[in-house]
């Protein structure tokens, strides 16, 4: 049996959220497909103020965040319906999906769709790196923030973006002892405020240094560190022991472009946004009409940039369905400002880069 | 060297210090010394003496005149990256946000820790404040010896190493 609805929206983070509100003020009907229990995405893992604009509501903790998000969505109860512990399974061509959710499979046909799935951690390739004890920074969140179970008691922590900086930040504070923080590049890469509060509590910081490999029986025991060189090539001599009993691994996300790889829009592989996405163009609309995107989907950037595009892209498919926001033009002008400013600065480069790089082909469709 | 280890060089510290005739009252000293998307220390402070402008990416610059000292911004930054500094006859006091267990107590004495995490001396607690609005940071007034005015960062429990 198949269900019509205007517009779907794939993933309940803040992408997805704010997408959801924004349509629904429309005067838009929504539905909401998240496959976790829960709604908030990656927010509720989030213990910590975020940084960002004051507008997408930094310096408030991060499940506060998905708080206010969910409230927000919740006003239109007449408008949006939400399935969560379920999971889109496939998104075919003709706006058609499939969702499975407690054994159970379903078909739904939307007028339009947006996709906001968010990403998947990437992993790193070492000897013994599936030793007992060694986690991906989301497990290590998870665990922590959501169940209250520490990793370990001693930990190293590999990768330095503000993922790996901010979880350590949040070990320490649940008691765990964070040995090293190590990073392959020569510099640290994410927010140095973030890694001077990690420094100052007594964390060491190695840049240019790697992990080569993991040592233990049955569990994770020591961890071997070597340093790089400038071609990135590990200098032998360098080595160096640290016991531990959990080693947290945060080396990046790539976008979680599996459903949209299978609808067939057109992908492309660009190393600054993180791997394989969607082209887009201004509209975040895919290559296939009425499929939209928004959030770490389309590149992997942070909690602001989502709320905003989502915002953008629920006011643009509200539009397209039909249901034309009274503040149409003023919110779309004011939502593509927020993006470029918060995109101004050095760190907002990738993201733009990858971006031109993304537009550039649409356009030349 | 920031960028590798995490440490701001003494230089660095000392040009986020107003001339020190200001510190006879409270101000607030940003240590934020990169273009980032952030700006919750400007959109916080109810005085507008913290500037970074149209571009959230411009690091935020104190108008030492206009800072009453209040400490609102420094529970408020996501980075914790301000605290507030004063000077007294021999003594410096600072008021610090703290987010770990145990919290302190009033008239404890506790470890001075400097921007590398090393011990430097001693820090008397003068208050730990916390109220619903600094949403669970915690503000904590401490004293030390005026020597370690630009070396002192954060406390360290002694009896929890
Ligand atoms: C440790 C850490 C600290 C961070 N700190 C900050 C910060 O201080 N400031 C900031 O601005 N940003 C921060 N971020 C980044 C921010 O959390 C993300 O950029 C943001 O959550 C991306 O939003 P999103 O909606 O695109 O994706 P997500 O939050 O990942 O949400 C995607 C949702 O889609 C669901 N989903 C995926 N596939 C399917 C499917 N097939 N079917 C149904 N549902 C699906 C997922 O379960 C998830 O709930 C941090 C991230 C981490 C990990
Ligand atoms: S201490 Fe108060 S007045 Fe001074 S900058 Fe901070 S918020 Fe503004
Ligand atoms: S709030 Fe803190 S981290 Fe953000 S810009 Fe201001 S000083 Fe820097």
């Amino acid at each position: 049996m198949m269900t019509n609805k205007e517009l779907i929206i794939i993933g309940g983070g803040p992408a997805g959220l704010t997408a959801a509100k924004m349509a629904a003020e429309a005067g838009c009907q929504v539905l909401i497909i998240e496959r976790s229990p829960a709604l908030g995405g990656q927010l509720i893992k989030q213990t910590h103020k975020f940084f960002g604009s004051e507008l997408t509501y930094a310096k408030t903790r991060g499940f506060d965040i998905a708080k206010l998000l969910i409230d927000d969505v919740m006003k239109f109860k007449d408008k949006i319906e939400i399935m969560c512990d379920a999971t889109v399974v496939g998104l075919y061509p003709n706006h058609e999906i499939t969702v499975y959710q407690k054994g159970v499979y379903s078909k739904f046909k939307a007028t339009a769709i947006i996709t906001a799935t968010g990403a998947s951690e990437k992993f790193l390739a070492f000897e013994n790196n599936d030793l007992p004890g060694i986690y991906g920074a989301g497990a290590v969140q998870t665990l922590m923030n959501l169940y209250g179970v520490l990793p370990g008691q001693s930990i190293v922590m590999v990768g330095s973006g503000n993922i790996g900086l901010i979880v350590s930040y949040q070990l320490m504070q649940a008691g765990v002892k964070v040995k090293a923080l190590l990073e392959a590049a020569p510099k640290i890469g994410g927010y140095l405020v973030h890694a001077s509060k990690l420094r100052r509590l007594g964390v060491p910081i190695y840049t240019s240094t790697t992990i080569k490999k993991a040592i233990g029986k049955d569990f994770v025991e020591q961890i071997e560190t070597v340093e790089l060189n400038e071609k990135w090539e590990m200098v032998s001599g360098t080595e160096k022991l640290i016991d531990v009993d959990a080693v947290c691994i945060s080396v990046g996300l790539s976008p979680l472009h599996q459903l949209l790889s299978m609808a067939a829009v057109e992908m492309k592989f660009v190393n600054e946004l993180g791997g394989m996405v969607p082209l887009i163009n201004e509209n975040h609309e895919t290559s296939y009409p009425n499929l939209f995107v928004a959030g770490d989907v389309i590149g992997i950037e942070e909690a602001s940039s989502a709320m905003i595009e989502g915002y953008l892209v629920g006011l643009i498919a509200a539009n397209r369905i039909g249901y034309h926001h009274p503040h149409y033009e003023t919110l779309l002008q004011s939502y593509h400002d927020q993006l470029s400013n918060l995109r101004s600065g050095p760190f907002g480069a990738k993201t733009r880069i990858g971006l031109a790089k993304l537009r550039g082909e649409t356009h030349a469709r | 060297m920031l960028d590798k280890t995490g440490i701001a060089s003494l230089e660095q510290v000392k040009s986020r210090f107003p001339k020190k005739e200001f510190l006879a009252k409270a101000k607030a000293i940003i240590e934020c010394y990169q273009d980032i998307p952030c700006n919750p220390c400007q959109t916080s402070c109810p005085f507008g003496a913290i500037h970074i402008g149209d571009d959230i990416n411009v690091q935020p610059k104190l108008i030492v005149e206009k800072c009453t000292g209040c400490g609102i911004c420094v529970t408020s930054c996501p980075g914790l990256a301000i605290m507030l500094a004063k000077i007294e006859p021999s003594k410096a006091v600072f008021k610090i946000p703290y987010e770990l267990l145990p919290v302190p107590k009033k008239n404890e004495i506790w470890h001075a820790i400097n921007r590398a995490g090393a011990i430097i001396g001693d820090a008397l607690i003068e208050s730990a404040i916390l109220i619903p609005k600094q949403d669970k940071t915690v503000l904590v007034t401490v004293k030390t010896d005026l020597n370690l005015l630009y070396e002192f960062v954060t406390i360290r429990s002694k009896d929890h190493e």
